[in-house]
């Protein structure tokens, strides 16, 4: 059974990581598990036959020699240029960032550039932070794994179009320029992409291509740069998977275990089959599909289905309960240790103050806009076509032929842009992929069809933010300074029990303790332990992953450390920075750009919260009001970055705009709570997000750089949950330590 | 047979009553630039206009819009949907874009009755609708923008 194979991945100990997620390693600890995936691809006999190490280091000379038109680009008749983007867009805007390096190197126009997604060649399309043997997307890798690969692509491109010219008018290639998408020559003649490009992908490909200095650049650091799709966006026009028309397309939607770990054991489908429109009900490995001929039918025939379900051995605690356990576990020393420097113990025997704190985290759903779907079609010669948000396509054609019964050279896979993601939609089951195949094999694919989810499925569908426990302990000298640092972690493993589980070291997941254990602040003495709990409750990664909860309880923590010393929570961590130079830029930054320190309107208070994921630092200051009911506004939001070189600038404001938004939600409102198993929240009345009038002003500040680009998808996130925390202790004294804010507050 | 005035068409459609705008629009009239986010009012993804007003169109019956004048992102037109949709492409608002059919909807529904919101006013007229990406900054920004372009 393939998912029994995928579970017991070989263990890639000369590959796995030996430590936890460091600072300043870009997505190290992503990197690392998709590194194991790619072995389980080898176990699998599909793909990633380079041994990882090795096509990290071959991969990017590779790109260079490849035929770009062969992988990355294609220049049509009429003259467009459309970029294949090695990494799927769930809004992050990686098509726009693909298609600016390839235009810039290759001389284009912006305004005939393309882009989509590519897929089918891991080699060339291998992200690079992981190791360049598995196409992926997540850890904010896409335009890390991508600066030098498309630049090279379109520079390459480059060549072969001025090679072709020079051929066509019998001139020296060097005379020939090319510049806003013409080629031309001193003679008069000029050609368009569009002319040459038959004759361009036929020309040798040059072996070595030189890059454009930074100071050359046109495109890369433009600030007004028009987004690549944001014309389609603001007409209805961008199709999604949800959008995808075939001739006699059916819809499905699934009934779905009632708790994590249920089995179909009988079902009676009587009554929906007589319902117009409903077309079968099928039972497949991961519930009962009913298929219809429109999403309505589909929801009527659903309502007649009734499933018996074997519940032997399913998740039936509460969230109460399972907190309850993590209370207690966080009393007692972890059952691992992630980090350990100095002398813990004897330091905090000799400090002058201890102080100690307890943070709790609920599980969180992604709640992409766009509920899980896809699409699947088998075609007369046995191919299998499937649309949808392949974040992972490698592992999902494994995955897909498995359940189809077929070999992976017979799936074609369409990446779709996606409806937001967040992390939901790389999976190590391909969960809602694996339905729309199953579900197309039972019915002995008589019709394309698609499996979309409701809401309601997708809250309660799994695949969550872990719960977590933080017990915090620090220990001060009589001068206020940090002398011991404990921190006790206990919750629920992303990536044991998975095909990632090699990637567990040491019984430690790094996505547990990254942004907890080699905290960028000199601490001499410290220790973080991890509790990895076992609970039936399916998780994933949620955009910043570790970071969504470690960094509230460090920085929310240090702050209360700062007060305790008497000390400006800015000048606190400034010096605990000076080996940290990047955190320290950030944080003056941010401080500066805030008015730190300058006084406020009566009733507005200020906090800070500085984080690194994924190689990005971060730091936000945030301003804040409290009502007189109590009820909290964050006015306005003041961000330093330090990405690298800022490709796309305005992409990456959107991004620390959105990741802020996207947090402040998390942190102020939403929790998924578990009555005896049973998910309560169903829709976004009962699992509230971030509404307009909860969107603060935001600025943000990109510091220069010429570092190689990292990730600001997720970035964003980690800091406002302690910065706005840190102003409402500033506000009211209160330290908001069990999340979301609204539950803290009612009780 | 129910018949819609969808985009200035008379279409004559095969379905119940009952059945949700929003899926006759998508799948049965196949224009699928109003999306589904919830089902229950509470996205504002499938927002279209009923007899000139915002609508969702997940909780507004085939039957119950039978009659009025339906206008989806696909037909919006004028100077206040071109004013809207020309600065939410100024702007780069959308980021995945899934929401922004509905948003385009509510905000020339804001405009067409207020023609300079504040941002209360703003706030007030578009929380009804979603956005995962959180791109609501520049939403504001947006709508402001348009309403500058009208003035103009
Ligand atoms: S789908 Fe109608 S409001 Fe969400
Ligand atoms: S742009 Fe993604 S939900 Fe609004």
């Amino acid at each position: 059974m393939l998912f029994d194979r995928l579970g017991s991945a070989p263990r890639l100990s000369d590959h796995a990581a030996t430590d936890a997620a460091g600072p300043a390693v870009p997505d190290l600890s992503r990197r690392r598990f998709l590194l194991a995936a790619a072995a389980i691809g080898g176990g699998l006999a599909v793909g990633f036959r380079a041994a990882p190490a090795e096509a990290a280091a071959t991969a990017a000379p590779a790109a260079a020699a490849t035929n770009p038109f062969a992988a990355y680009l294609r220049i049509a008749p009429d003259n467009t240029v459309t970029v294949l983007s090695a990494h799927m867009d769930m809004g992050q805007g990686i098509y726009h960032g693909t298609a600016t390096l390839v235009a810039e190197e290759l001389g284009a126009a912006w305004e005939q550039m393309r882009a989509e997604g590519g897929w089918g060649n891991p080699k060339l399309y291998g992200n690079l932070a992981w190791g360049g043997t598995m196409q992926g997307t997540g850890g904010s890798s896409g335009t890390f794994s991508s600066f030098d690969r498309y630049r090279q692509a379109g520079a390459a491109a480059r060549m072969m179009l001025v090679a072709a010219a020079a051929k066509a008018w019998s001139v020296p290639a060097a005379e020939i320029k090319v510049d806003k998408g013409v080629v031309s020559h001193a003679s008069g003649r000029k050609a368009s992409f569009g002319d040459l490009a038959a004759a361009a992908a036929a020309m040798p490909v040059p072996a070595d291509v030189t890059l454009k200095a930074s100071d050359a650049w046109t495109l890369i650091g433009n600030e007004t740069l028009p987004r690549i799709d944001s014309r389609e966006k603001s007409t209805g026009r961008q199709t999604f998977t949800i959008d995808v028309k075939l001739p006699g397309l059916l819809t499905a939607v699934m009934i779905h275990p009632p708790v994590f770990g249920a089995k179909v054991k009988s079902f009676d489908a009587a009554k929906a089959k007589a319902i117009k429109g409903v077309v079968d009900v099928v039972a497949i490995h991961r519930g009962v599909a009913v298929v219809a001929d429109t999403m309505w039918s589909a929801l009527k025939g659903r309502e007649a289905v009734t499933v018996v379900w074997d519940e032997t051995g399913a998740e039936t605690r509460s969230t109460a309960e399972i907190m309850a356990s993590y209370r207690e576990l966080a009393a007692k020393p972890g059952a691992t240790v992630a980090e350990n420097r100095g002398d813990v113990d004897g330091a905090f025997a000799g400090a002058a103050k201890v102080i100690e704190a307890r943070y709790e985290f609920p599980y969180l759903a992604h709640a992409a806009l766009e509920p899980l779907n896809a699409v699947a079609r088998r075609n007369a010669d046995g191919t299998i076509e499937i649309w949808g948000g392949h974040q992972m396509p490698d592992l999902y054609q494994m995955i897909a032929a498995k359940v189809a019964d077929t070999t992976p050279d017979k799936i074609v896979l369409h990446v779709m842009k996606t409806g937001g993601g967040f992390g939901r939609r790389a999976v190590f089951d391909a969960d809602v992929v694996a339905e729309a195949v199953a579900v197309g094999r039972a019915i002995g694919w008589k019709a394309p069809v698609k499996v979309q989810w409701t809401r309601e499925d997708d809250m309660r569908g799994g695949r969550y933010r872990p719960a977590y426990v933080h017990a915090l302990k620090a220990g001060l000298d009589k001068d206020g300074r940090i002398v011991a640092w404990s921190n006790r972690i206990v919750g629920q493993s992303i990536m044991k029990g998975t095909a990632f589980e090699a990637m567990v070291t040491n019984g430690v997941d790094p996505t547990s303790v990254e942004g907890s254990a080699h905290l960028p602040y000199a601490m001499p003495n410290r220790r973080v332990e991890l509790t990895t709990t076992d609970v039936g409750v399916p998780v994933l990664w949620w955009r910043a992953v570790g970071s969504t909860h470690t960094a509230y309880a460090v920085e929310t923590f240090l702050d209360e450390l700062a007060a305790a010393a008497g000390r400006d929570p800015v000048e606190f961590r400034l010096d605990m920075l000076q080996g940290s130079p990047r955190h320290a830029a950030v944080l003056k930054m941010a401080a500066e750009k805030a008015g730190w320190g300058a006084p406020l309107p009566a009733g507005r208070f200020r906090g800070v919260a500085v984080a690194e994921s994924f190689g990005t630092v971060v730091a936000q200051v945030a301003e804040l009001t409290v009502g007189k009911a109590g009820a909290i506004k964050v006015e306005r939001v003041v961000c330093a970055v330090d990405c690298g070189t800022a490709v796309n600038p305005d992409m990456i404001r959107a991004q620390i705009e959105g990741g802020i938004g996207f947090g402040l939600g998390a942190i102020l409102k939403s929790k998924l709570t578990l009555d005896k198993g049973r998910v309560v929240e169903g829709n976004f009345d009962g699992y509230e997000v971030l509404r307009i009038e909860d969107m603060p002003k935001v600025e943000v500040h990109i510091l220069a750089s010429n570092a190689k680009p990292t990730g600001v998808g997720e970035p964003g996130v980690p800091p406002i949950g302690p910065a706005v925390a840190n102003a409402y202790a500033k506000a009211t004294g209160k330290r908001i330590r069990a999340l979301p804010f609204a539950q803290s507050l009612n009780t | 047979m129910q018949v819609l005035t969808i985009n200035g068409q008379r279409r004559e459609l095969d379905v119940d009553p009952d059945m949700p705008l929003l899926w006759a629009i998508r799948d049965v009239l196949e224009l699928t630039g109003t999306k589904f986010g919830c089902g229950q009012a509470l996205c504002g993804a499938c927002t279209v206009m009923v007899d000139g007003m915002p609508a969702r169109s997940c909780q507004t019956s085939v039957g119950d819009a039978a009659g009025k004048p339906i206008v989806t992102i696909e037909g919006v037109d004028g100077k206040v949907a071109q004013a809207v949709q020309a600065a939410w492409i100024k702007l780069d608002v959308p980021q995945c874009g899934y929401c922004q059919s509905g948003q385009i909807i509510s905000a020339v529904g804001l405009l067409s009755q207020n023609r300079k919101p504040n941002d209360d006013e703003i706030d007030a007229a578009m929380s009804g609708n979603l956005c995962r990406c959180a791109t609501y900054h520049r939403i504001r920004g947006a709508i402001h923008e348009a309403a500058r372009m009208l003035e103009a």
